[in-house]
């Protein structure tokens, strides 16, 4: 029971509870893994409706100044100078060795910059920027905010209900709304593959706000465990199993973040060999897999090519509601395998037949027109 | 003997000589969606408390445990075409295996209906 005095509750717990969620530890929180109806229920209410998730674990930071995308891109290689108001872009903190620290969401408004970071990374997140640049920018942890996140097909006409702004909001837009008099910044983002929106609204509002969306009809709440197979199928990773400190963004197959003003000029952790893999190639490509049985295969299990030599890893996988069976993300070496080769993932000493595939496995449906 | 439980969630239930085993509803309700089971092979030997298979959830794998001594005789084959049985019908048509036992007294220190019915009272 020690454990429990460690663990924070989210400001929706109580809510969880009355809907009977499962909760479990996670990153601090105490956190909904799913609700009555079960993960592949959730999953496939998000990609045929739409799912509200509470991610309130997750980090909100608001940098301030004079200049704080030019600070930022001293530890991030995306172009944050570039990025207008209104707008949100996708990045990671880099190390020396060009490897992730965290992966994170970067916004720009009126008064700067908006980041929301990783959870089990907030700490360390925190305290590298506040040495990296705490001289160069103010750094707010936003503590008094709530996120929720409302995604899938019918996300858009739930949230468009309160506020036609939020209906017209293209995809990696940022906006600052009112919503039933209560202030919201909210992105058209997420972490699923569907569209949809995160929503960070005040604490004390949180509440009620949620209630009205879980009256609607279409809005099913979605749990960790089917936020977990949403992201999957999707193709998005999820730090500290997919990027971590030894994994580059080239490797991870995420190139496309890094805007060409930063590959040539650099300014940022690990520009050398991130550049060096622009240019050459890397050692290593992240890569889909989709099982041909129903036996899942999990983080840590070896791929092997059909030589019986072992080519890689998996690093995240489970069952993909969707997809109607497993599925799973790894690195491979580079040139050891391309999309539609058949390989062998090992479990309990048995090989799995499997596809590879492009990491993403169930299409993006971002409103991006 | 009616059906007896284990600690680990798990019920069995003998037949003459064979036993029938399966895991409880308070199981599947912990597993959550059950996307695929691995069941003991015919003719394996198991040991009580030992390794007897698989079954994986959406989210993890969890390990069978042999609740007596045995050989076991059949799988459950309807699991390969829906394993989700396992959530439906956990204590019915979901059943895990069959085994013979070496010793059928080793089931005397399992739980009964009601002991076991007290002590998930006591985990909730």
């Amino acid at each position: 029971m020690s454990d429990d005095a460690d663990v924070k509750n989210l400001p929706l717990d109580s809510i969880h509870r009355e809907l009977g969620a499962k909760m479990v530890p996670f990153a601090g929180y105490s956190m909904p893994i799913q609700y009555k109806d079960g993960i592949i229920a959730e999953h496939t209410a998000t990609r045929t409706a739409a799912g509200l998730f509470d991610v309130s674990h997750m980090g909100q930071v608001r940098l301030r100044g004079d200049d704080p995308a030019k600070a930022l891109e001293t530890i991030v290689p995306a172009d944050i100078q570039g990025l207008a108001v209104g707008r949100v872009r996708y990045t990671m903190f880099t190390n020396d060795k060009g490897g992730v620290l965290d992966d994170l969401m970067v916004a720009r408004d009126e008064q700067g910059l908006l980041l929301v970071i990783n959870a089990a990374c907030k700490a360390a997140d925190i305290e590298h920027m506040q040495s990296a640049i705490g001289n160069q920018c103010e750094i707010e942890v936003i503590e008094d905010n709530a996120l929720i996140a409302l995604q899938g097909p019918k996300a858009a006409s739930v949230i468009g209900q309160y506020t036609t702004a939020a209906r017209h909001m293209l995809f990696m837009h940022h906006q600052h709304l009112r919503i039933k008099d209560v202030s919201i910044s909210i992105t058209r983002s997420g972490y699923t593959g569907e569209d949809g929106f995160e929503i960070s609204i005040p604490s004390d509002a949180v509440e009620e706000f949620v209630q009205l969306l879980l009256d609607e009809p279409d809005v099913s709440p979605v749990g960790l465990g089917a936020r977990d197979s949403l992201r999957l199928e999707a193709g998005l990773c999820l730090y500290g199993n997919d990027l971590d400190p030894d994994t580059t963004p080239i490797e991870a197959g995420l190139a496309w973040s890094i805007q060409s003003r930063r590959r040539e000029e650099g300014g940022f952790p690990g520009h050398a060999i991130i550049k060096d893999q622009i240019d050459n190639g890397a050692p290593r490509k992240r890569i889909g897999l989709k099982l041909e049985g129903r036996a899942p295969a999990r983080a840590g299990a070896e791929i092997a090519n059909k030589n019986g030599d072992i080519i890689g890893t998996v690093t995240s996988g489970g069952f993909g509601p969707t997809v109607g069976g497993p599925v799973a993300m790894g690195y491979i070496e580079t040139d050891a395998g391309t999309k539609g080769d058949s390989v062998d993932i090992m479990v309990r000493g048995k090989p799995l037949a499997a596809e590879i595939t492009s990491p993403v496995i169930v299409p993006h449906r971002y409103h991006t027109v | 003997m009616g059906t007896k439980y284990t600690e680990d969630h798990e019920w069995i239930t003998v037949d003459g000589d064979t036993a029938t085993v399966g895991v409880t509803d308070y199981a599947q309700q912990q597993l959550g969606d059950v996307v695929f089971v691995e069941t003991p092979d015919e003719g394996n030997a198991v040991s009580k408390g030992g390794e007897a298979g698989v079954i994986e959830s959406v989210k993890a794998a969890s390990e069978i445990y042999a609740p007596a001594t045995g050989e076991i005789v059949e799988g459950n084959s309807a699991l390969a075409d829906d394993p989700a049985l396992i959530n439906s019908a956990p204590e019915g048509d979901g059943w895990l295996f069959k085994m013979t036992l070496s010793d059928a007294g080793e089931l005397d220190d399992l739980m009964d209906a009601a002991a076991y019915k007290s002590y998930v009272e006591g985990l909730e």
